[in-house]
């Protein structure tokens, strides 16, 4: 860590009016599993085809561990893509695909040959050589297709959502399998998605996009817990958002905060706040029973509502029930409110 | 049930009405030119009688040591074979830009190029004609080939688009990811990925240069290609068995590669324009 892998100043991608990336600056350092999370049309996809050379910026300049790329073709950087449907050479064998880079590379038949194995092993494909992609399923596809990036040993891996196209299941083998592979070759996976999950399980850090801009970079953690702006606390998990005059009266300024619904306590009208504790009161006006967990939706008495999560630690169905419609006391720590910016 | 049951017989009865039709209309398509098969074999010399009085294979070997009928096919294979190389490196590249890149009056040129297939064969010719005779190119065999490249291009340009818009344009992105300047990318990612459209392209301009008529009428010096010097024996009744031997070598020259070139693209919706 610490040496920096990829490195945006002031980055500007413009479709003819439209800003699809905004003056971006941010660094990626080695070795991280990084991720670029946004919801479509955010600009993280064309982030990534900037760093692969598929695209120029319009404006600002991209180092890669140094050396400015900004204006290299695709084939004369070190970065490798594994691409959202797979782009897999539909008239070569798997071993044929795997070995593409090599090929090019001018490498010899046998290395060629026992490179390819190797990645196969890494991979879990082991014997899968001499099949056509045609003949694979979707998670096999993308298995070569990361094997036919890592061969080349690239410096940066970049990943355009892979696991879009797989099924639930898979998709969470998948991201295990991903963040078991990126530790064993140890290099910087570049990883766009939208779904903030997927970021969560997966990332050392995240980049929240929206609007060609980025709104946070942090840890899963850090992004989760402390968002900085609406559109972060909104976009990550499930978020209360609470200003203006409902906030001054819980927390005394007008500004604006956010309260993940899993951090508040439900109680009791007559049950005391601590010192550390903001409170507010209302009434209970719908309740959902999740198994593991119940939802309600407390409508304050100064206006607005809350989304509350508890775990079904003691209480079954027949309890949480009774309590719509009840007036209720909600208690939170004052620390795990973010104060939001945008 | 009942209402399936009560319309089956009208059903059948429309089909069969179809079948008889399709029957008919193919009947009266091919007719003609099984009799010209026939009269390749007639004893008769100058009219058609029906049946022919007798049967003979000496017209072939005749048709065939006829030094202007030789000229006529050589021309035509020549002019052909060159067409369609031209129409195999035009059509490409055309395909290739309009696939791959986005450029003001993109829809204006590949709009211009479908043209002249849909155009009639003599507005081309006139055109063609003009337009040589004012920048003054001498009519050779040079002219018709340009004639005929202007559509050949059409008929490979629409099957290499077809087949580039078929195989997702990320294939390229990957070979060029991978470490493949474009020259790497062309020979071991593009050209095998759209080479049987090529080869269908190929042979379908071909047949198109091959029994072209009527812009080779306006673009043709002295020479003359095969269908054309067809269409000169027709008004000689002496030699007619010998007009009938070439029109159906024409048929098998033409129609075998339209047979193979559907064969290779079997399945696919990739030939069109292969019907002017």
């Amino acid at each position: 860590m610490g040496e920096s892998a990829i490195l945006f100043k002031n980055v500007s991608r413009h479709f003819g009016e439209v800003k699809a990336v905004d003056d971006v600056t941010l660094e990626i350092h080695d070795g991280e599993f990084f991720s670029m999370l946004g919801p479509s049309g955010s600009g993280k996809t064309t982030c990534l085809r900037m760093i692969a050379g598929f695209d120029r910026p319009t404006l600002g300049q991209i180092f890669l561990y140094g050396q400015d790329v900004s204006n290299l073709p695709p084939y004369d950087r070190s970065v490798n893509t594994v691409f959202q449907d797979y782009a897999l050479f539909p008239h070569m064998t798997v071993g044929e695909n795997i070995a593409y880079g090599l090929m090019i590379k001018g490498l010899a038949k046998d290395q060629r040959k026992k490179q390819v194995d190797e990645m196969l092993d890494l991979v879990r494909l082991t014997g899968f050589a001499d099949r056509k992609p045609s003949q694979l399923s979707g998670g096999q596809r993308q298995r070569v297709a990361l094997a036919r990036a890592l061969v080349n040993h690239p410096k940066v891996l970049l990943l355009d959502e892979p696991l879009g196209a797989l099924d639930l299941k898979l998709r969470q083998q998948m991201q295990v399998e991903l963040k078991a592979i990126q530790q064993r070759v140890g290099i910087t996976f570049i990883f766009v998605t939208h779904d903030q999950e997927e970021a969560l399980t997966m990332s050392d850090r995240i980049a929240v996009f929206n609007l060609g801009k980025i709104e946070q970079v942090g840890s899963p953690a850090d992004i989760y817990e402390h968002p900085q702006t609406s559109f972060v606390a909104g976009f990550v998990g499930v978020s209360n958002l609470i200003g203006g005059e409902v906030a001054k009266r819980i927390t005394g300024a007008e500004d604006k905060f956010s309260i993940r619904p899993e951090k508040i306590h439900l109680s009791s009208m007559d049950a005391k706040a601590d010192a550390d504790m903001y409170s507010a009161t209302g009434k209970v006006r719908d309740v959902v029973y999740l198994g593991l967990y119940t939802r309600y939706l407390v409508e304050l008495d100064g206006g607005g509502d809350l989304v509350v999560v508890e775990q079904n630690l003691k209480s079954t169905s027949m309890d949480v029930m009774k309590s719509k419609g009840q007036q209720t006391r909600l208690m939170w720590k004052k620390e795990h409110i973010s104060k939001l910016g945008g | 049930m009942l209402s399936k049951n009560t319309s089956q017989p009208s059903v059948e009865r429309g089909s069969r009405w179809l079948q008889a039709s399709a029957i008919a209309v193919l009947l009266f398509l091919h007719i003609p030119m099984w009799l010209i098969f026939l009269y390749s074999f007639t004893t008769d010399t100058a009219a058609y009688t029906f049946p022919p009085p007798g049967l003979t294979l000496k017209w072939i070997p005749q048709a065939l040591s006829n030094p202007e009928m030789q000229a006529a096919l050589s021309l035509s294979i020549r002019v052909a074979s060159l067409a369609t190389v031209a129409a195999l490196i035009l059509g490409t590249l055309a395909a290739a830009a309009v696939y791959r890149s986005d450029f003001f009056g993109k829809e204006a040129i590949s709009f211009m190029l479908l043209l002249p297939l849909a155009l009639p064969g003599i507005v081309t010719g006139i055109a063609m004609r003009s337009a040589m005779s004012l920048i003054s190119i001498p009519f050779s065999y040079w002219t018709i080939v340009i004639g005929h490249a202007t559509f050949c291009v059409v008929v490979v340009y629409n099957n290499v688009l077809a087949r580039f818009r078929r195989s997702g344009g990320s294939m390229i992105e990957a070979s060029m990811d991978l470490g493949a300047n474009s020259f790497q990318t062309f020979w071991h990612i593009v050209l095998p990925n759209i080479g049987t459209a090529l080869l269908a392209g190929a042979i379908l301009a071909f047949s198109l240069s091959f029994d072209e008529v009527i812009v080779t009428t306006f673009t043709a010096g002295q020479q003359e290609t095969l269908p054309i010097w067809i269409l000169g024996q027709m008004f000689k009744p002496r030699s007619r068995p010998i007009t009938n031997v070439t029109a159906m070598l024409v048929v098998i020259i033409t129609a075998l590669p339209i047979l193979l070139a559907q064969r290779i693209t079997a399945g696919s919706s990739d030939t069109e324009g292969s019907n002017k």
